[in-house]
């Protein structure tokens, strides 16, 4: 069982602690905003999402998932880039789908080197709407 | 609407069933807060505590190096992650994610892998969890004192005067903020000193001192030696931790 339950899980009650002052169970559509850094899959993610609202009494019809891909940028030189994910291999690509942060131990900026740099966009998950009936 | 981070929800659900929230704080370093929290967690264990260690210190985790401890086996994942048991101390670090590269960490990205961790992480059966605390009253500190239900902090310090003055700043936050201290331990000091007084002032339970130990560096990566060097200098601490949960 992977830990998309445990973000799944974080979702389910941020969606529930929005909606439970309506006294509405059905939920007519999700879009969750998924940053691609961390890599999360999305299959999973939504049937968890389901099956712990359904545990929860709530029925969800429609999940809609928006990728932002990821930008970092530069402290040190102000360049700014898409990182290749694929250039790592699959033990850092996991470490970084658990804590996102680590990836400040595996990457570096291309153009001066250092570790100072920002992720601007593309990190984390967030329920950007909810739509109850 | 109030706008919370859905992990913080999630990171409630997975603490609320801890009798005992334990950070071991200090706004000044080199006190000796990992070998306290690390110790304290094995002799926990030993008393038959059911306990969890968590290494906050992300930037420079030490844990599992005092414990000897191998991060190239990562936490099992069960709908989340479940931390390995080390000596029978379910124990988790970023640093089975950051390997030995290092992990230079600005205060927002600090924030964030406090809520990622806490989110994802599992404590099945423990009782109490004991958190090692970098030094400083900033992110890492703060986010114990605003998002965990009822921490009850661990001071530790020594005598020398810089260490005294900065605990006592600490303690000002502390009580500022209505959290109830667990006691204060004197580290690295052949008898109660100036830490004492402080504890007297503020009505803090003064729960001893550690003196000087010589050969602390060679146990570290044992835990049972650092169980027989430190088992009586934190009896009280176990004591006091089994009232409360009791």
């Amino acid at each position: 069982m992977v830990h998309e339950w445990a973000l799944a899980d974080a979702l389910a009650r941020y969606i529930v602690y929005r909606i439970s002052g309506e006294g509405k169970k059905n939920v007519k559509r999700v879009i969750i905003r998924l940053g691609v850094l961390q890599s999360i899959d999305k299959e999973i993610l939504g049937f968890a999402l389901k099956e712990i609202l359904e545990s929860m009494g709530y029925q969800v019809k429609q999940i809609d998932f928006e990728d932002e891909e990821p930008v970092l940028k530069c402290r040190k030189c102000g360049y700014e880039w898409k990182p290749n994910m694929n250039v790592f291999g699959e033990t850092i690509r996991e470490a970084i789908h658990f804590v996102p942060e680590t990836i400040f131990s595996y990457y570096k900026c291309p153009h001066c080197g250092s570790r100072d740099f920002d992720i601007v966009k593309g990190r984390g998950i967030d329920v950007t709407l909810i739509e109850v009936e | 609407m109030i706008r919370l981070d859905p992990r913080l929800l999630a990171a409630r659900e997975r603490l609320s069933h801890i009798k005992l929230v334990v950070p071991v704080m200090s706004s000044k370093g080199g006190v000796g807060k990992t070998v306290i929290a690390g110790t304290l967690a094995l002799l926990l264990t030993k008393n038959n505590v059911e306990t969890g260690l968590l290494d906050l210190d992300f930037t420079n985790p030490g844990l599992h190096i005092l414990l000897g401890a191998d991060i190239r086996s990562w936490p099992e994942e069960e709908k989340g992650v479940v931390p390995p048991k080390i000596y029978g101390v379910r124990f988790m670090t970023a640093a089975y994610y950051s390997g030995d590269e290092p992990l230079p960490l600005r205060g927002r990205y600090v924030d964030e892998v406090f809520k990622e961790i806490l989110c994802i992480t599992r404590w099945p059966g423990v009782e109490v969890l004991v958190i090692d605390t970098p030094p400083g009253i900033r992110d890492e500190a703060l986010n114990i004192l605003t998002y965990i239900p009822s921490p009850k902090p661990l001071i530790v310090g020594t005598s020398c005067p810089l260490a005294v003055h900065s605990v006592e700043k600490l303690i000002k936050v502390l009580r500022e903020s209505n959290h109830e201290i667990i006691g204060l331990v004197e580290n690295m000091a052949d008898q109660p000193g100036p830490l004492r007084r402080l504890s007297e002032k503020y009505g803090i339970d003064y729960l001893g001192n550690i003196p000087y130990i010589k050969d602390l560096d060679t146990a570290i990566g044992s835990p049972d030696k650092l169980v027989e060097l430190l088992s009586p200098y934190l009896a009280r601490v176990i004591e006091k931790i089994r009232t409360i949960i009791s």
